[in-house]
């Protein structure tokens, strides 16, 4: 009996020790917030008045009236949407250009994935000076047009600035992760397909792609993600202008509640994002692991 | 292969010349905002106005730019709060994430499960789901805000679920429990185990992590916008985004700005490039 107490002492011990402060911490940074969100959206709270009102579900009726919140969300879809296809695009075929044994490929590799070192806001204010200042200078010298003025000016073009600055940013962290599906590519396996006579076109379409699966997932996984959430890049660039063409969902929710002092609402919206994203990387993950080939 | 080798030879090397000339070209693309920025941090508004691409430039190069920055910004404590933020921040992680993924892979019980479950599942939340009730409870609530340690404390609960499952996976698949029990014959107890024994041999996963963590905490811009309203404890990218606010027609200074934000980093890439390299796949291929 006396040992087992002891046992039994020892394991609490352990469990107080180990697991206890690193559990707490994140529940007290993400699950208590997360829960808390909840209770959140059933009430009236504009973050500094003492009394919260339980207002129901009206929060969520607010949500589907609130027209700017759908067209920031329709912005944010064709955003992710050029966004993640250009960058696999461009990363895929930097990975595929910089296996096959490129002069300098490893400089090559350690530049284009310098980007991603460099926080978002940064790299928006970098881009802004390129932007505002460079290409019109650049439309100066030339009489190029499409540079004549600035982009981030310009409703039309600013949401292309943004796309562009997003691939600059995030292709060579997927380059990376292609280049490291590729390099796990068996060379026995391409082997037999130039044997069998495939050409390089034919070898790409039916034994690499198809091999690279795995990669693909995770890549398009990341740029989901990283795409509907933008907001450092977003606030520093554009800002949400010119005329909120600019104005992606993370931003619209960062507004609705600090700077119309609308929690409640705020959070609901924040969580219908949340669904909608986890519902697209769900589905994505889904299909994407159903094409997965064995090797 | 050699034959397709032979017989391709012209064809081959006009193919490759083609991909070098692209990825050289598409290299320069990328490239060129750094090099513009570093260009015309030297030079003063006019000439960059005038010509942001020439190195020619009519009021001469100066460092005046930098000084100016310097001293505005306050770019030394910006720099030391960050330094201090991103240093602690990830030292908890890394401590308090080992111990957690060593429990949950030896302590097989409820607790363990639950909360291995919930980490997992919490992955996917959205940072901009958490942000407003964050605020709430931080502020309102408990009036925590605008304290370094706040900050660091919230750094570490949100890392602590992606360090926790790589780890975890790490342990489960390379540390043999027989090791840990010759090293408890000794009569060492469990806490002495883990860190005498267990931890070391963690080294590559803690690698990863640190790298992971410190570039995530050295950017990061919302959350401390969030937490820290005081301009006396603001990291860099706050201070950055201050600095930019009020200066933003000055534009030798906002260069200068940007090359000293951005110059520690790159010259630490500079040095550690293999590692940051293979940490951010591993980090990104694990979770």
């Amino acid at each position: 009996m006396g040992s087992m107490g002891r046992k039994k002492g020892e394991k609490i011990k352990n469990l107080l020790i180990f697991a206890l402060p690193g559990c707490a911490t994140f529940c007290a940074v993400v699950m208590i917030p997360f829960l808390y969100g909840f209770y959140l959206t059933l009430t009236d709270w504009d973050g500094v008045s003492k009394v919260k009102n339980v207002v129901g579900a009206n929060n969520y009726l607010a949500v589907f009236q609130d027209a700017q919140f759908w067209s920031s969300m329709g912005l944010t879809l064709k955003y992710v949407f050029f966004s993640v296809i250009l960058v696999n695009l461009l990363a895929f075929l930097l990975a595929y250009i910089l296996t096959n044994g490129l002069k300098g490929q490893n400089f090559f590799r350690t530049g284009f994935f310098t980007p991603n070192l460099i926080g978002g806001v940064v790299l928006g204010f970098i881009w802004q000076f390129v932007f505002s200042r460079v290409l019109v200078n650049v439309g100066e010298a030339t009489g190029w047009g499409i540079f004549s003025s600035s982009w981030l000016s310009d409703p039309g073009k600013a949401f292309w600035s943004l796309v562009i600055v997003t691939v600059w940013q995030l292709s060579g962290y997927m380059m990376l992760i292609y280049i490291a599906g590729f390099t796990t590519l068996s060379t026995d396996v391409l082997e037999a397909a130039s044997i069998d006579g495939a050409t390089g076109l034919q070898k790409m379409k039916s034994v690499m792609i198809p091999l690279m699966v795995p990669s693909f997932v995770i890549c398009m996984f990341l740029t989901l993600s990283r795409a509907f959430m933008v907001y450092d890049v977003n606030l520093t660039l554009t800002g949400g202008e010119p005329y909120g063409t600019t104005r992606l969902v993370a931003m619209h929710v960062y507004e609705k509640a600090f700077t119309s002092r609308n929690y409640g609402v705020g959070q609901a919206e924040a969580l219908f994002l949340f669904l909608i994203v986890a519902c697209i990387s769900g589905l994505q993950i889904y299909f994407g692991k159903r094409k997965e080939v064995e090797a | 292969m050699e034959k397709s080798k032979k017989v391709g030879g012209v064809k081959r090397f006009f193919l490759e010349g083609a991909a070098l000339i692209m990825t050289a070209f598409l290299f320069i693309i990328y490239m060129v905002p750094f090099a513009l920025i570093l260009l015309n941090s030297f030079k003063m508004k006019r000439d960059i106005i005038t010509n942001p691409f020439s190195f020619y430039a009519k009021k001469g190069y100066s460092l005046e730019n930098y000084i100016k920055a310097f001293e505005k910004m306050d770019f030394i404590k910006a720099f030391g709060n960050s330094l201090m933020v991103t240093g602690l921040s990830t030292i908890a992680v890394i401590i308090l994430a080992a111990m957690v993924a060593y429990y949950f892979t030896r302590s097989k019980n409820l607790f363990s499960t639950i909360m291995f479950s919930l980490m997992a599942a919490s992955m996917i939340i959205p940072f901009q789901a958490i942000m407003i009730p964050l605020v709430s409870i931080y502020g309102a609530g408990l009036h925590a805000l605008n304290s370094r340690f706040t900050l660091i404390f919230m750094h570490t609960g949100f890392a602590m679920s992606m360090s926790v499952f790589i780890y975890h996976g790490f342990i489960k698949s390379n540390i043999p429990i027989s090791l840990e029990e010759a090293a408890c014959i000794d009569g060492c107890t469990k806490t002495q185990t883990f860190f005498r024994v267990v931890f070391p041999l963690l080294k590559p996963t803690t690698t990863t992590l640190v790298i992971l963590n410190v570039l995530a905490f050295w950017n990061d811009y919302l959350l401390p916008s969030l937490v820290l309203g005081r301009k006396q404890i603001f990291t860099l990218p706050l201070s950055t985004y201050a600095f930019y606010g009020t200066y933003s027609a000055d534009y030798g200074v906002i260069m200068a700005a940007l090359v000293m934000i951005v110059a520690p980093v790159l010259i630490l890439y500079l040095f550690l490039q293999k590692q940051i390299i293979s940490g951010v796949i591993a980090g990104a291929v694990k979770s």
